[in-house]
């Protein structure tokens, strides 16, 4: 063995310290979240249930006219009203999940922060494993699962930064980021190594890269198109005067309205769908070069392109009549079924040309 | 908007639902171009008139009521969506079941073990699922839907630009984002300063009665239409492309040369429309092959990369050039591609008889079993071997190859490493006929020993060697010898295809992309300003806007547009301390 290589191993080692550091931090930034819905819970939320109730049924936009106030007028912008639009339920955001305690909401930034570093340091791991292997860190499963979760949860910080109100995913992130990579460590490893020929190309930054972005915020699209569901269901009971359970009420509460869920889940769908029309077609002309053919149905070729007009049809759906809603979310839903098949699925039950990317 | 005068009686929430519909009118229409869901026509003939001449007119009038009826269902987005459903459901089994296209042998494997299911399977065209009569009627009507789609949405698009921007509705508070403000300038002066304003940020805008309507973001649809017009050019690029395709694999060893004719290739796939006629006239010699590996460490003997040098020639009597072939790098050639598939080891062998006379010497491509690439095959000597007896007859040798021996006594003889380290050639005799007349298709890189005699060595047994580079076999009862030269070569294979179209769908997808761009991040929306002088003499200004989606982005910009006119048109005192409500007063 020449030193170069122990250089190597010693660095994948290293990196694999860093993984189950991050999933360490993750694991406490999972338990500040839960403290946080907790607190949140014994907080006074009933009376935004209440302010609900009221509004829900009855569905007449409230328009304020904007009034200019004294002399000093004229400096003023003028104010502009918005409303939704017919049909939908003018219903106020939740509180967040903190519920306006401010225990709660402490735990809440904690948890933030907690996932902020874990994803540091999985960056980090991430990073040294690509260097470990002096490539990208994406020829097997394990990498890309590590990279996956790095992703999805860069991308949440990012909306986070940008102040988005999205704190409300920091606790099913985190679980499922903590699920992916529990996976990836037990059952996915693989020990550090280069690629064969065939994957020795530009184009394996391009399209991988690529595929995992869009797979991870496509997973943001998911949660937040799950939760409107849920959500959704909630505001229809309210609305019809039902009762709705009391942890449903509790924690479905402190979600932002339906409405907005559904447009944040779409804004992210709509804006990724393009970056997946190029994955595809990255991967097509890597295809072309490395094997002759362009488009060969191989199974991963048939499970992207099944996700993609998946995506399509969500879409669609969101243009036609009396497919709006819902039912736009279930195919949302099941796109995204699509993709994670794509990934685990094809990767493991089904033989494909893909598979030398080693499991 | 008469329905909102009817329906007084509804609870409010209908009835407001209602009359936003009306007040909107047509300033809400066509900020998309997608097709209304139409009420479907119960009956198309009307009456029908006495006698044959009346019959015939009403089986004219229905068939083609009927026609549009379902011409009208197949363009419509609920049909479009129920076929893109249809379309990824159709795509299933095919990554599920081996297929024809990509793998027969798979295929052939899965038959026999599920003998049950296979003319069930056979019936549905499972094994040919992306070419089955099913998946493509699904891909057939979704396009033709899609056609259907896109023509009138063009004309009706082109209307749209050649038209105005609708006038505004009557009442602005209806809409979505809205802002009102008064000001002491005339409605005159608030309009043409809203007209400039809105000119400025490029929105098409005009004057329309007592306020100034516009819109901006028509590159919206225009990239949807280029998205799906871009989907069928990709679809018949496609289509071209398997119909002409041709797909041909050869194994070239070191020195020698391939020429593009149909006979020189060792298998040769085609599309239904390909004419031999269009192979590109071109030849190529394979110079060197060039296989590094990891030399150590876990991956030891992983490739690292793979080489092919070549030298080439376009056409019949073009330059020679050379160039290297990498397996992510194919090498093109007048619109062929020449793809590096696989690599392994030719010996070369040299094979005397009983007087010593060289009657076969030839580097004999080997192929490989595992990765450190041990490898089988067969030496064949077809004609010019006598044995002692001076009769004809031919010879066969059964050869394993190992690059990397393990030595003498080490184990099985399987190659340690996949270069050329410690190369060793396993060798065992036969002589007879090697069957190669009675014109059944043989496989190169086996024996078929029904005619063949082992030679034997004392013990009985087949007579078998192990030989380094440089070393000679020599055949018990001097039936002569065979040498393992020193010089070992190396071989590769190539497929060569031809694919019209590529181009076609390059330029296909990147139009695509190009339009959904267009198409999802582009806001299509419409703002109003109206200027009305109230009774009070002051004027009021409202604004208003209405896009496709809840945009977060147009309260933004209509409040940026607020502003900028405001400060044209500056806000007046209010003329007492109560609520003012323009909204109402504004209207005429
Ligand atoms: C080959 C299959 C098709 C695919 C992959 C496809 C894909 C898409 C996508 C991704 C969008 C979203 C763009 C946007 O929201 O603006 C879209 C929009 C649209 N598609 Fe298709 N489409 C297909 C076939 C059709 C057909 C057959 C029709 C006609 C019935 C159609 C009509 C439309 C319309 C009208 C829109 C715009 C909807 C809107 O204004 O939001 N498409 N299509």
């Amino acid at each position: 063995m020449n030193l170069a290589a122990a250089n190597n191993e010693s660095l994948a080692e290293f990196s694999n310290v860093l993984i189950y550091s991050a999933m360490a931090v993750y694991t406490l930034a999972f338990l500040a979240h839960i403290a946080e819905w907790t607190f949140g819970s014994r907080s006074k939320v009933g009376r935004t249930a209440a302010a609900l109730t009221a509004n829900g049924t009855a569905a007449a936009p409230k328009i304020q006219v904007a009034r200019k106030g004294g002399g000093a007028a004229v400096l003023e912008r003028p104010k502009v009203v918005t409303r939704s639009s017919t049909g939908a339920r003018d219903v106020p955001d939740g509180p967040g999940a903190a519920g306006g305690d401010q225990q709660g909401d402490m735990y809440g930034r904690i948890a933030v922060s907690l996932t902020a570093l874990a994803f540091l340091i999985e960056a980090a791991g991430v990073v040294t494993r690509a260097i470990s292997v002096q490539r990208a860190p994406w020829g097997n499963m394990y990498e890309f699962s590590t990279t996956f979760s790095t992703v999805a949860v860069g991308a949440y910080l990012v909306f986070l930064l940008a102040g988005k109100n999205v704190r409300w995913i920091g606790l099913p992130l985190v679980t499922t980021v903590l699920l992916d990579l529990g996976i990836a460590v037990t059952w996915l490893y693989t020990e550090s190594d280069q690629l064969v020929p065939a994957l020795h190309s530009y184009w394996l930054w391009i399209h991988v890269s690529t595929a995992i972005f869009c797979g991870a915020v496509f997973y943001l699209g998911a949660v937040a198109t799950l939760l409107y569901l849920f959500r959704d269901s909630y505001e229809n009971k309210l609305a019809s005067g039902g009762n709705p359970g009391s942890f449903a009420r509790s924690v479905l509460e402190r979600l932002p309205a339906a409405a907005s869920l559904d447009k944040f889940a779409y804004r992210i769908n709509a804006a990724i769908f393009p970056l997946w029309t190029f994955t595809i077609i990255a991967g097509a002309i890597w295809a072309g070069d490395a094997w002759g053919r362009y488009w060969g149905w191989d199974a991963k070729e048939v499970w992207s392109f099944i996700t993609w007009v998946a995506y399509a049809a969500y879409l669609h759906a969101r243009a036609t009549a009396g497919w709006k809603g819902r039912k736009a979310a279930y195919i949302a839903l099941i796109a995204f079924a699509c993709f994670l098949f794509n990934y685990y699925g094809v990767n493991l039950f089904v033989n494909s040309l893909h598979g030398y990317a080693g499991v | 908007m008469s329905k909102t005068e009817t329906t007084t009686e509804t609870p409010d929430a209908a009835r407001e639902a209602g009359q936003e519909a009306g007040d909107l009118g047509s300033a809400g229409e066509q900020l998309s171009t997608a097709p209304q869901e139409r009420a479907v026509p119960g009956s198309f003939g009307g009456r029908r008139a006495p006698g044959p001449a009346g019959a015939l007119a009403w089986g004219f009038r229905e068939t083609a009521g009927w026609i549009r009826w379902f011409w009208r269902q197949l363009t419509s987005m609920r049909v479009a969506l129920i076929l893109l459903f249809l379309l990824s459901l159709g795509a299933i089994p095919g990554s599920l079941i081996p297929q024809n296209s990509v793998d027969e042998v798979k295929v052939r494997t899965w038959k026999t073990n599920n003998e049950f299911w296979t003319p069930v399977f056979e019936k549905l065209q499972l094994f040919d699922v992306y070419s089955s009569v099913w998946f493509s009627a699904i891909y057939i009507l979704l396009f033709v839907s899609l056609i259907g789609c896109i023509v009138p949405r063009t004309w009706q698009f082109t209307g749209q630009l050649r038209g105005r921007p609708p006038g505004a509705p009557k009442r602005l508070t209806r809409l979505p984002v809205y802002a009102t403000w008064r000001t002491e300038a005339g409605p005159e002066e608030v309009r043409e300063a809203a007209l400039a304003l809105l000119r400025k940020r490029r929105f098409r805008a005009h004057v329309a009665g007592d306020a100034v309507a516009s819109e901006k973001g028509y590159l919206r649809e225009v990239g949807n239409l280029l998205f799906h017009v871009a989907l069928i050019v990709m679809l018949v690029a496609f289509a071209a492309g398997q119909l002409f395709k041709s797909e041909g694999g050869k194994l070239i060893v070191e020195g020698d040369g391939f020429a593009n004719t149909l006979t020189q290739y060792d298998d040769f796939k085609s599309g239904s429309l390909f004419d031999v006629e269009n192979l590109a006239p071109f030849s190529f010699t394979l110079d060197q092959f060039t296989g590094t590996y990891e030399p150590s460490g876990p991956q030891k003997g992983t490739a690292r990369t793979y080489e092919a040098a070549v030298t080439y020639a376009e056409g019949a009597e073009g330059k020679d050039r050379k160039a290297v072939i990498r397996v992510n790098e194919p090498l093109e050639i007048d619109g062929s591609r020449v793809y590096l598939l696989a690599h392994g080891y030719a010996p070369v062998v040299t094979v005397r008889d009983g007087k010593g006379q060289v009657v076969h010497k030839a580097a004999v491509p080997l192929l490989p079993i595992d990765n450190n690439v041990s490898s089988t095959g067969v030496i064949k000597v077809m004609d010019g071997y006598r044995n002692k007896d001076g009769k004809k007859e031919q010879l066969g040798f059964p050869a394993f190859f190992v690059p990397t021996y393990a030595g003498k006594g080490h184990g099985q003889m399987f190659s340690q490493f996949p270069a050329l380290v410690f190369p060793a050639l396993n060798l065992s005799a036969y002589h007879g006929s090697l069957g190669v007349d009675s014109g059944v298709p043989q496989n190169v890189y086996q024996l078929d020993t029904r005619k063949m005699k082992p030679f034997k060595d004392a013990k009985g047994e087949v007579f078998k060697q192990t030989l380094l580079p440089g070393e000679t076999m020599k055949l018990p009862g001097g039936a002569g010898s065979i040498t393992f030269e020193k010089e070992i070569k190396e071989w590769a294979s190539f497929q060569v295809s031809q694919q019209p179209g590529n181009g076609l769908a390059l330029a296909g997808a990147v139009a695509a992309i190009t339009g959904l761009v267009g198409s999802l991040f582009i806001q299509r929306r419409r703002v109003w300003v109206r200027a009305v002088r109230g009774e009070d003499g002051v004027t009021v200004v409202e604004m208003a806007g209405l896009g496709r989606n809840e945009s977060a982005r147009l309260p933004e910009e209509l409040a940026e547009l607020a502003a900028s006119l405001n400060t044209k048109a500056p806000t007046a005192p209010d003329p007492e301390p109560s609520e003012a409500v323009p909204a109402e007063g504004a209207e005429k």
